[in-house]
């Protein structure tokens, strides 16, 4: 409704301003008439048929346009060739478009269904450059039109059509302030996008159109941290900005304490640049009270996301682009604890080294650093040195940085050096390193009377304005400690005579005249001279002679009563009135008559006063409540549009808003955890009792489910990030039960643990089928069963039909140990298992990966992936029916009390199907808090390659936590090495695998696998002979060692003496094929075909262990 | 964030205007033009102007001012490093960045500006891409141009935008694969009167020419990479392996480009390559002035100094010289005051001079300051600051590539005060 509103505004608005440039156009047209005829030509050219003339036509109209010249009238003419062929001319009008559709609104729109053609186009490319365009139209009633595009581009699939999309909005925004809300929607879906292309452009969009909708970035502040070193420069700039803001709104200040101290000790108020001194005071002395009451409560401690937002944005102090290093130092000034800041010296000094209006900028900025933070650029002292080919603007600046710099220890090196530079060519800048002095000797008392004393030596300067420059800051000094500087004062009346800088000349005689009891003899004397020439002086100087003349009648009234009456009544009638006032004004104060009232006598208590020394300041002082590196901090002003950067708030604002539902690692490790566990269960679920209740479990899907704790388990690897995350937490709890329960079970003989877990299943199934119909109990329990005692799946899952099932029954009871396996994938159970596939379908598609339905999120997939899964089920039924093998990686002596374990989780790693999954256990046994858990420095063999596990924030004293990272191998058992770094500390660790986890299990029929075996002949196959162990003379027990020291699938095989297994390596995805075949007494033949043959050697030396033993 | 652009030549005309928003109107001007009387050298602009409705950022380059207008609050730095970004683009195309130039490739500096920025937000400003978009003018191909009519606007799309390594272009071939690397130092140094060393420090770049073929992974290592104190990359170099290895890691950009610029930790000390004699007088009274000046090499490693230019600005008193070069030519420009003397090459067995006497205005008294010279010169075959490239490795493509890497050492603000 608004939308259409307003955009029948627009229409109206447009119509009534096109109107009177009907009007001027006869006007302009007979002005311009000559020009007509020249265009005529051109017209010409544009009409052809010929690319070349179109083309050199729009030349000669851009080359027009570029120098400013109207081209407007050609406007008809160009615009028919929007839809050209050639890629030139088409662009150039695009140019000439864009320049001038705004004033030619109603030709502007025939072009239009060309870019909504090119929206549609296959081509990324091609949609964002006509989405670009399209949004540079200035023409209000298209609002719609673009409104509607940017929508459609935010969710296109390409990340360069949502850049653009992102760029759009700014314009559209420009054009019609009113679809704001529309927009934000737009923004915020753009915001949560994960590619770097798209992050600068949005964020941007952000900053002009809703800068104030800081919630907007909570839930991906972590995600631009992160993604910040990817993002293009200029995006740099601006996240880095707009991320100041927010994290002066979201975190604590971590200079809390020293603050205090600055704010008790000192005195000094450096917190706020308000003129209102006694709100100030007031104000400042609650958020004293406020912060000295926090700093007692609790020490602070930097919220992870604080330090992440640090630690993301250092390395950008390395970037070639000046704006960068400029957007990190102001984010470090703001937000660092004070001891951090120093980094960005470094930086910032380097940038010195650019162009002057690099330059320019930086030492502005460094300026006000240096006033807050002096030790900070100490040591770079010498790099702010000036050189007599810097610009002028320039040796001021370095001046003002010197000047903040100077302290006690170097303050005789610098002064050293302002005395080269009083002998400059330049005369502004000696005056502005006089001036620099006198803030040097005010600021340092020691070195006031050196500086005195050079500056009185600059007083006999041949250069007028420098000498004019040393008396007015002579006279600041002296105002400080008159009486000892007499002769000075003498010394400057002298100079009365030579110096005509009216400036000079007015301090002068105002310091004679606020000291002319301390020259009692001269005083006198200058006020004849000055009375001679009044006449002829500036204004200032008049003005200062009569405030002498007063003075001095009031102390000595003697020698100059008549004196004074001169200088009044010249004064009476000077031309300028504010000399006039002040004549009429002293008059009547200091001359005594019959009339004048009571102030007379107070006379010389006015005009004597002791008066307050001048404090010379930098004009830097207080700049530094604009953010550093805005153009308001630059002009000391505010610029439209600015930002105000927020102060530190009192108490922290809920951290828990930027957690993303979910992140990555942990709905990986949760999930792999439950799978775990599955592992373990099969020993005592495993019940024939259970399969026929869980059949029907293929055809149901899990929803409408009663049981909490099943469907959890199952939404979770299916549904939504939200439900898992909360529904995660609680089977996780349960998990942990039911690990308990597992170890103290297993120790039971399997047979009790199956029944107790049946019996008990079945009294709850029975409970429930009183209320509802018996297939629903039937899938409900069987989803309960999963999650409580994960039930063996294999079996319930396999058939539709109950005489199916026996069959199954059958064949899984002949590889009993393969059963519990299958409950590794929660998510596959409904789906049909792999055995009754085989069963029933011989040919299934055994190449699918298993990646596909391990990553599916949806429902959909998974259903969908109910044809596929058969080779994901193959792996999952032939894993290994122990727990998987866990490895030391830190011990936690070494680790001080971190220790972490790895084991191959044998799960696909779904960022990248090459690599192989490694699930890493972290547990910290410390007393401490451990922090931020992250890899660095990873030393791998050339070729292999390694995603890192996302970094663990923290790991609390006694916690635990799992991670998976994914390392390519590149089939080889070459260690990855890398150091796994807590905040204080680095480990050196390595990763090493064993040969059989570097493959992945594919399912294979009979026929197939005897087909690829006889390809692997010769070379590639390697047989050994051995007897196998005692204990390990059934199939069963085979399967479970091969599976447990391989990744592999078992292979269908009719002879129940042979074994077969298939699986392909990770990287290079070589086939591996493992037979086991048994002959009396144990007897038994290994053959291993890999085109790989170190892999086969390896194998073989590997399985044979695992048999033998 | 960026407006307008303005292009003002030496003598004050707008010589080509753009706009990215709606038109701001060319008397946006006046308020620069303002500033730049009240400036009394070119140099000494304020770089950022406020008007009543816009602000003026402007960088000269090339006696060229870009004027750029901004309506709202943005980091001034931003658009300054914009600014000069398009400078160096215009220069990379069209080999230099003159008004004359510019003119003559007015189309192209408008497409260029086009592709640069969208809505005054930057969108292309890495070289590769946008010489893929748009093929920088060549002689052969202007001719080719006004013979077939085809155009300088690239056929194929910008790929390169949307890959994760946007500084190089696709699909690159060399017949020739070559990488060529010059670490070249610039010591900046303050001398004073007696000859000792005020301040000093080397600034080192290294300048890529890559020419290899498809994508490249190069590795760069140093001898001695702790001389490095502080240093900024190309976006292409790998951060993270520099911080753990200390080894410079890149996927190259296609043809030129400056890989690294650093800062030698100033703990080193600086070897001084020359040092200069001096004796400038005036004496008061007498309309004549001293000039003796003499330069000789030290601390060089036994390469020789060469392509050594002295300038120095005389005081406004001077009203000619009359010098005698021992060796190269001395030119002195009585209207800025600017005497500049190119030297040539040091001979260490007979040293450079340049004596004689300035005539100073009669009458007027002596000139209180003295000139400080400031030096120029290039050694060759060193690093001064002993840097040294240790090894360069290619992963990634089968080819053997050539590799070369040229030292070179210059003087960059290097002043003696008298």
């Amino acid at each position: 409704m608004s939308a259409s509103s307003a955009f029948n505004d627009e229409k109206g608005g447009s119509s009534s301003v096109g109107e009177p440039e009907y009007g001027h156009d006869p006007a302009s047209g007979g002005i311009f008439s000559s020009d007509y005829k020249r265009h005529d030509d051109l017209k010409e050219m544009l009409d052809s048929n010929k690319d070349s003339l179109k083309l050199e036509a729009m030349k000669r109209i851009v080359a027009m346009i570029a120098r400013g010249k109207n081209a407007s009238d050609l406007f008809p003419a160009v615009v028919k060739n929007v839809a050209c062929k050639n890629i030139e001319v088409k662009k150039l009008v695009y140019v000439y478009l864009v320049r001038y559709a705004e004033e030619q609104q109603d030709l502007a729109l025939l072009s239009i269904s060309t870019f909504q053609r090119g929206l549609k186009d296959p081509n990324q490319l091609i949609r964002a450059s006509a989405l670009r365009v399209l949004s540079s139209i200035r023409v209000t009633i298209i609002v719609p039109i673009m409104m509607l595009a940017i929508k459609e581009a935010a969710s296109d699939m390409s990340p360069y059509v949502r850049k653009t999309a992102a760029h759009a909005i700014p314009k559209l925004y420009s054009l019609d302030p009113e679809q704001k809300d529309q927009l934000i929607e737009v923004i915020e879906k753009l915001l949560a996008d994960k590619t770097t292309l798209v992050a600068g452009s949005v964020v941007m969009a952000f900053e002009e159109v809703c800068p104030e909708r800081i919630d907007l970035i909570h839930k991906n502040y972590r995600k631009l941290c992160n993604l910040l070193i990817d993002v293009e420069e200029w995006g740099q700039v601006v996240i880095i900005n707009m991320l100041t803001r927010y994290a002066r709104t979201q975190f604590l200040n971590p200079n809390i304490n020293e603050s205090l101290l600055e704010e008790g000790g000192s005195g000094e108020k450096t917190f706020y640049g308000s003129d209102d001194e006694e709100d100030e005071d007031e104000e400042e002395k609650e958020k004293k009270a406020e912060t000295a009451a926090m700093a007692k409560r609790k020490p602070y401690v930097m919220d992870p996301d604080h330090r992440l937002l640090l630690r993301n944005t250092k390395p950008l102090l390395q970037s070639r682009n000046a704006a960068v290093v400029m957007a990190v130092a102001q984010l470090y000034f703001h937000l660092a604890p004070k001891a951090e800041v120093g980094v960005i010296a470094k930086a910032l000094v380097r940038l010195l080294r650019s162009h002057s209006e690099v330059q320019y900028v930086v030492l502005q900025n460094v300026a006000t650093m240096t006033i807050k933070r002096r030790g900070m650029f100490e040591p770079y002292l010498k790099s702010f040195y000036i050189r007599s080919t810097d610009p002028t603007q320039i040796k001021v600046l370095k001046l003002e940085v010197l000047t903040n710099l100077a302290n006690e220890t170097n303050i005789s090196t610098i002064l050293r050096e302002f005395q080269t530079y009083i002998k400059s060519m330049d005369k502004d800048f000696v005056a502005a390193t006089i001036q620099a002095i006198g803030r040097c000797a005010t600021n340092i008392g020691e070195v006031r009377d050196t500086c005195l004393n050079g500056l009185v030596q600059l007083l006999s300067n041949r250069d007028e304005l420098v000498v004019a420059e040393s008396v007015v800051v002579i006279k600041k000094l002296l105002q400080m400690q008159p009486e000892k500087h007499s002769d000075i004062i003498k010394h400057m009346a002298k100079l009365t005579d030579n110096i005509q800088v009216p400036m000079a000349r007015a301090s002068i005689l105002w310091l004679i005249g606020e000291y002319c009891e301390h020259v009692p003899k001269i005083a006198p004397d200058v006020l004849r001279k000055m009375a001679k020439s009044f006449t002829n002086e500036e204004d200032i100087v008049k003005l200062q002679i009569i405030n002498l003349a007063a003075k001095l009648y009031l102390t000595n009234s003697k020698q100059t009563k008549l004196l004074t009456q001169y200088v009044l009544n010249l004064a009476k009638y000077d031309q300028n009135y504010d000399i006039r006032d002040r004549a009429r004004f002293i008059r009547q104060l200091i001359v005594p008559t019959e009339k004048s009232g009571a102030l007379s006598k107070y006379a010389k208590k006015l005009f004597l006063a002791l008066k307050p020394a001048p404090v010379l300041e930098s004009p830097f002082k207080d700049r530094d409540h604009f953010q550093l590196g805005s153009l308001s901090h630059l002009l000391n002003a505010k610029a439209g549009g600015y930002q105000e950067l927020p102060d530190w708030p009192e108490a922290a604002p809920d951290p828990s808003v930027r957690n993303v539902e979910v992140p990555e690692w942990t709905k990986c490790s949760s999930r792999e955890k439950r799978k775990e566990k599955k592992v373990e269960k099969p020993f005592y679920s495993d019940s024939e009792g259970e399969s026929g209740p869980t059949e029907s479990a293929d055809s149901e899907s899990d929803s409408g489910s009663g049981s909490e704790s099943a469907s959890g388990s199952e939404v979770s690897a299916s549904g939504s990030e939200s439900e898992e995350s909360e529904e995660g937490s609680e089977s996780e709890e349960e998990e942990q039960k039911d690990k308990k329960k597992t170890k103290k079970e297993l120790k039971k003989p399997v047979q009790e643990s199956e029944s107790e877990q049946s019996s008990e299943e079945e009294e709850r199934k029975h409970a429930r089928k009183s209320k509802i119909s018996k297939s629903e109990s039937e899938s409900e329990s069987d989803e309960e069963d999963e999650s409580e005692s994960e039930s063996s799946e294999s079996e319930s899952e396999d058939s539709e039909s109950e005489a199916e099932v026996k069959k199954k029954k059958k064949a899984a009871e002949s590889k009993p140990p393969c059963k519990p396996v299958k409950k590794e994938n929660k998510k596959e159970k409904k789906e049909i298992s792999l055995l009754d596939l085989d069963d029933f379908d011989p040919t299934p598609s055994p190449q699918v990966t298993p990646v596909n339905s391990f990553l599916s999120s949806s429902l959909v997939t998974d259903l969908e992936g109910l044809s596929l899964s058969d080779s994901v089920l193959a792996p999952a039924t032939m894993a290994p029916s122990s727990a998987l093998k866990s490895y030391e990686l830190l011990h936690r002596i070494t680790g001080e009390g971190l220790q972490v374990e790895f084991c191959f989780s044998r799960q696909p790693f779904s960022p990248d199907a090459n690599m192989v999954a490694v699930q890493m256990h972290f547990t910290n046994n410390a007393s401490a808090d451990a922090k931020s858990l992250h890899m660095e420095d990873v030393k791998l063999q050339s070729g292999m390659r390694v995603r890192e596990f996302p970094e663990i924030e923290l790991l609390p004293a006694g916690e635990t936590a799992t991670a998976v990272m994914g390392i390519d191998f590149c089939d080889s058992t070459q260690a990855a090495n890398f150091q796994l770094c807590t905040q204080t500390r680095k480990f050196f660790v390595s990763i090493q695998p064993p040969v059989g986890e570097l493959m992945r299990p594919v399912f294979l029929t009979e026929n197939e696998f005897k087909k690829e075996q006889g390809q692997l002949m010769g070379m590639n196959e390697i047989t050994e002979k051995l007897t196998l162990d005692a204990t390990c003379r059934n199939e069963h027990t085979i399967v479970q060692r091969v599976t447990a020291a391989a990744n592999l699938s078992r292979v269908p095989c009719g002879s129940d003496k042979e074994c077969r297994f298939a699986g392909r390596t990770v990287t290079s995805g070589s086939l591996v094929l493992v037979t086991v075949v048994t002959r009396e007494e144990g007897a038994a033949q290994l053959t291993v075909n890999c085109e790989k043959m170190v892999i086969g050697t390896m194998l073989v030396k590997d399985i044979l262990l695992a048999l033998t033993q | 964030m960026i407006h307008s652009l303005f292009l003002i030549n030496a003598s004050g005309d707008i010589f080509l205007e753009k706009h990215w928003k709606s038109v701001v109107s060319r008397s946006v001007c006046d308020y620069f033009f303002e500033a730049q009387e009240r400036a009394t050298e070119p140099e000494n602009v304020p770089p950022v102007i406020p008007t009543p409705h816009h602000y003026l950022i402007s960088v000269l380059r090339h006696r060229i001012y870009f004027v750029a207008v901004i309506q709202s609050e943005v980091p001034p730095l931003f658009v300054i490093e914009f600014l000069h970004r398009v400078v160096d683009t215009f220069q990379d195309y069209f080999g230099v960045c003159t008004e004359a130039a510019i003119k003559d490739n007015v189309v192209v500096v408008y497409e260029l500006l086009e592709e640069m920025l969208d809505n005054g937000f930057p969108l292309a400003t890495e070289s590769n891409i946008l010489k893929e978009l748009i093929k920088p003018p060549t002689i052969l191909r202007t001719m080719v141009n006004t013979i077939t009519g085809s155009t300088n606007v690239g056929e194929q799309l910008p790929t390169g935008q949307l890959s994760v390594v946007p500084w190089r272009r696709t699909g690159v071939k060399y017949t020739n694969n070559e990488a060529y690397f010059d670490v070249v130092e610039e010591i900046d140094a303050i001398i004073d009167k007696s000859g000792s060393t005020i301040t000093a420090e080397i600034q080192g770049v290294i300048d890529a020419c890559v020419k290899l073929t498809g994508m490249p992974d190069l590795t760069l290592s140093f001898m001695n990479p702790r001389l490095l104190d502080d240093v900024s990359f190309h976006p292409c170099v790998r951060f993270k392996r520099w911080e753990a290895e200390r080894i410079l890691s890149f996927i190259p950009p296609d043809g030129n480009f400056r890989l690294l610029s650093y800062h030698v930790s100033s703990q080193n000390l600086v070897a001084i390559p020359v040092y200069v004699k001096h004796n400038i007088t005036f004496r008061e009274g007498s309309s004549q002035g001293r000039f003796d000046l003499t330069l000789g090499p030290k601390q060089t490693m036994g390469k020789a100094v060469e392509s050594v230019l002295v300038s120095s600005q005389l005081p406004r008193g001077v009203l000619n010289t009359n010098l005698n070069p021992s060796q190269g030519t001395y030119t002195f420009d009585p209207v800025t005051k600017l005497l500049t003397w190119d030297v040539g090459k040091i001979n260490p067995q007979k040293l450079p001079s340049l004596k004689g006497t300035m005539s100073l205005q009669a009458g007027a008294s002596k000139p209180d300051e003295n000139p400080t010279i400031n030096i120029q010169f290039k050694i060759q075959q060193m690093a001064i600051s002993g840097l040294k490239v240790n090894r360069l490795d290619m992963y990634g493509e089968k080819y053997k590539p050539f590799k070369g890497i040229k030292y070179m050492t210059k003087a960059g603000k290097f002043q003696v005060r008298t």
